[in-house]
């Protein structure tokens, strides 16, 4: 997993700044990009201020943020996992019983996330230099994505010391981030009257005051850092003052007993995964109501480099540049969609091996009742989440450019077609886990990410036809400017019930654990 | 009546080991049958196999009357499991899941009983599940196994994380059940457990069945244990059947075999006794005899 997400955050960084070099080879190109962006809100909100119109500049404005973001992720897992994780599996117990201190495992753990930062950092530092970015403004990006994980590491080991469940650690951890991307996303969209010292309170804000390329000013390094010394040393301090596996925030008392609801394998898998759905759910809205706000100005921001223009176009496959950026926000919608389906199927697997699913499978539930549970969840919350990102983003888009209704409707169809071709991924996800258990978590995610690689990058990569025909998203309709055709719909329909259908029958033939 | 469990000669491999190698197991209608065996012997493989999470790969197996496989679903429906390692959804209270783990079976639901038995094990079933300890997680499997009005418990290994206090409490349970005229099938290695409840029991050792029946009839198979004050002289010299003796100062101790008490007891007799303790095998020695010739042959090899 480590590797992942260091090579999310890395190439990531480094194809912004390699695409930015080749769409905006001109000073005047970039310097009209500069403007339309410091002048659209919905972009601002997203991704920050610019600091300069320099090719780092922009690449420091386009992913900063959002590599900061993925560097946060991967401490809150890394950091939650090796503490809260194994204390609430009991792993902890057999390690706290050797010759090990009690503050062993929380100083490991904060040691790992340590180095998975550094290593980032370094990778980040040497990649864009290469391609041809000032060494000083490379490090100084790379230190601001760096320690925004380092800051994070702090609060996840805080957070692991306050609740008594991983999950519950992890969310106030995400909560924490949640707020930290709000508060610089208003500061940052909210004009020149608005409360724009916002940026300045929080981790994700300090990737822009610390002006990567712009004339750094490399004393704001010292807020991460001070950060991740204070919040380490409070979480030794907390756990240096509560019990092996409890939590300092008291754990409620839930009901004593089960309400008629909960009455079989649909409904567990409902009580197991609809907060996580609402987490997906509340994310959708705001973000693809945000990037619907932000079309109106895509036309202006296109028009400042003709390769961009063509790049949209290609992706989203239809002629008008604003239709064509709304299409492949759908597809966006689709590929992450896809991610929370083979999420809530893989969700299964861990049943399985947790031995969560005997009791289960033990009482008079059949094996394909069990996998249709979670199947059932995964379908229901693809259809909730494309129906909120069309929603969302017709009425982002329709608000600002008038016409709510008819964008509302349009973007909806729009988000709709994309359900067959993530259902596809889904049912690959269902087969691997009722034919090889084993793989099936590298299967799920192996087919989504060849998807991500095929629609996102295969047109600029220009693989031949036949390889971008793998993906089921291929053949997803890209309205809205297009006309639908049915046929593809019901292809990939049938494919994924088959997938489905096999993999459920596997699962009946297999051994359980 | 046809058993409520019967296996012959049932096999299961996991890639090139063999957890199975040919085991039997008779489980009468309405006994409580221990199931011994050192760990890795293959007592949870069996259960797994029994309950159709797992397929056999050879012999004969059937529960209640049906194939564990094929008709798995309609045979949940008249059992109760509870799992060596019980392990719960750590975001719902015991009482969902007691509640939850009955509705699974499409259960009867037996209000009273259900509070009885909470009350009986001390169980707050208003925590979640992840703030239970190991031992409060089995009390919340074997409340919802003990509440259903399941024809069959199969229990693997339930007092493992008991206290002694709430292991008498499950004996006396499992007691009722009997009188009740439910079938237990009790894997353990708590052989007191066993020897207090058992009406039969079965041995097995890697993957194989070395003894069964009624603890009466293995005992005979035994070694009784004689210790004895003897007035004069005395020699085993001669003497069939006995193992171990040691004669010191006029005190035998010593082991002999079932058939050959009544020659020993002649002969001591005959010799003059001051004091006599006759005592029946343990289900402890029964077991060790079994191991240390598991050792024993490894040695040999």
């Amino acid at each position: 997993m480590l590797p992942a997400w260091v090579y999310v955050v890395v190439i990531g960084v480094a194809s912004n700044a390699y695409a930015f070099a080749k769409l905006y080879k001109t000073a005047s190109s970039r310097a009209a990009l500069v403007a339309s962006g410091q002048s659209n809100p919905a972009l601002l909100f997203l991704y920050g201020r610019l600091n300069g119109d320099s090719v780092g500049a922009l690449t420091a404005w386009r992913y900063g943020v959002w590599a900061a973001l993925f560097a946060i992720l991967m401490s809150i897992f890394l950091v939650i996992r090796h503490t809260r994780g194994d204390e609430e599996a009991g792993r902890l117990e057999l390690i706290g019983s050797a010759q090990i201190g009690r503050q062993a495992p929380l100083a490991s753990a904060v040691a790992v996330a340590v180095v998975a930062n550094v290593v980032l950092t370094a990778a980040i530092c040497v990649i864009l230099p290469l391609l041809g970015l000032p060494a000083a403004g490379s490090a100084a990006l790379a230190l601001a994505v760096g320690t925004c994980g380092l800051a994070f590491t702090g609060v996840s080991a805080v957070a692991a010391q306050l609740s008594s469940g991983a999950r519950a650690a992890r969310g106030i951890a995400i909560v924490v981030l949640g707020v930290a991307f709000m508060t610089r996303a208003i500061g940052d969209s909210a004009g020149a009257n608005g409360p724009s010292w916002l940026t300045w309170v929080l981790p994700l804000g300090w990737t822009e005051t610390l002006r990567p390329f712009a004339d750094e000013r490399w004393w704001v390094l010292l807020l991460p850092l001070a950060v991740f010394a204070a919040a380490t040393w409070l979480a030794f301090e907390l756990s240096d003052r509560r019990d092996q596996g409890a939590g300092l925030l008291p754990d409620r008392p839930g009901r004593p007993a089960a309400t008629a609801m909960l009455r079989g394998p649909f409904s567990l898998a409902w009580r197991l995964q609809w907060g996580s759905l609402a987490g997906w759910a509340a994310g959708y809205a705001v973000l693809f109501a945000v990037c619907g706000a932000a079309a109106p100005g895509i036309g202006s921001l296109a028009g400042t480099s003709s390769a961009l223009e063509k790049a949209f176009t290609r992706i989203g496959g239809a002629a008008a540049i604003v239709d064509a950026y709304l299409g492949s926000l759908m597809l966006l919608a689709g590929l992450i969609a896809a991610a929370y389906g083979v999420s809530t199927v893989l969700r299964l697997r861990t049943e399985e091996t947790g031995d969560r699913a005997d009791p289960v499978l033990s009482g008079a539930v059949g094996r394909v009742r069990w996998g249709l549970s979670h199947l059932c969840v995964a379908f229901a919350g693809v259809l909730v989440l494309m129906v909120i990102a069309g929603v969302a983003t017709g009425l982002g888009y329709g608000l600002r450019a008038g016409g709510a209704g008819h964008q509302v409707s349009s973007l909806l169809e729009t988000g709709l077609a994309q359900v067959p071709a993530v259902l596809v991924i889904v049912g690959i996800t269902a087969l691997a886990f009722g034919l090889l258990p084993d793989a099936c978590v590298a299967i799920g995610w192996t087919a989504l990410g060849l998807a991500v690689l095929i629609n996102i990058f295969g047109a600029a990569l220009q693989l031949s036809h036949w390889v971008l025909d793998i993906s089921p998203f291929t053949h997803a309709p890209r309205l809205p400017g297009g006309t639908v055709a049915a046929a593809p719909l019901i292809w990939l329909c049938a494919i994924a019930v088959g997938l489905i259908v096999t993999g459920l029958s596997g699962l009946g033939r297999r051994d359980i654990g | 009546m046809a058993n409520a469990i019967e296996a012959r000669g049932l096999r299961k491999r996991f890639g090139t080991t063999a957890a199975l190698d040919g085991l039997d197991l008779a489980v009468r209608v309405g006994e409580v049958h221990a199931f011994l065996g050192p760990n890795g012997a293959g007592k949870t493989t069996t259960i797994r196999v029994l309950l159709g999470l797992l397929r056999k790969d050879g012999g004969e197996v059937s529960l209640l009357g049906g194939d564990p496989w094929r008709n798995a679903t309609e045979l949940h429906a008249r059992l109760a499991y509870v799992p060596g390692d019980v392990t719960l959804w750590p975001s719902l209270t015991g009482g969902e899941i007691i509640d939850l783990l009955a509705r699974l079976r499409d259960d009867g639901h037996d209000a009273k009983r259900r509070q009885e038995l909470i009350e009986r094990f001390d169980l707050d079933p208003s925590k979640k599940a992840r703030a239970y300890s190991k031992g409060n997680r089995q009390k919340v499997a074997l409340i919802a196994a003990l509440a259903s009005d399941a024809e069959l418990l199969i229990l693997d290994e339930p007092t493992s994380g008991l206290d002694p206090l709430m292991e008498a409490a499950f004996r006396d349970c499992v007691s009722a059940e009997r009188s009740g005229g439910r079938t237990v099938l009790l894997s353990s290695h708590i052989l007191a457990e066993a020897e207090a409840l058992a009406d039969r029991v079965t041995i097995i050792r890697a993957g194989r069945t070395v003894e069964t029946g009624t603890l009466d009839e293995l005992r005979h198979l035994s070694r009784t244990t004689i210790h004895a004050e003897l007035n004069g002289p005395f020699s085993v010299e001669g003497l069939p059947g006995v193992h171990d003796a040691v004669l010191d100062a006029g005190r035998l101790r010593c082991e002999v075999d079932a058939a050959d008490l009544n020659e020993l007891l002649r002969r001591l007799t005959a010799v003059g006794v001051r004091t006599l303790t006759v005592r029946p095998p343990t289900l402890e020695e029964l077991f060790l005899r079994h191991y240390a010739t598991e050792t024993a042959e490894a040695g040999a090899r």
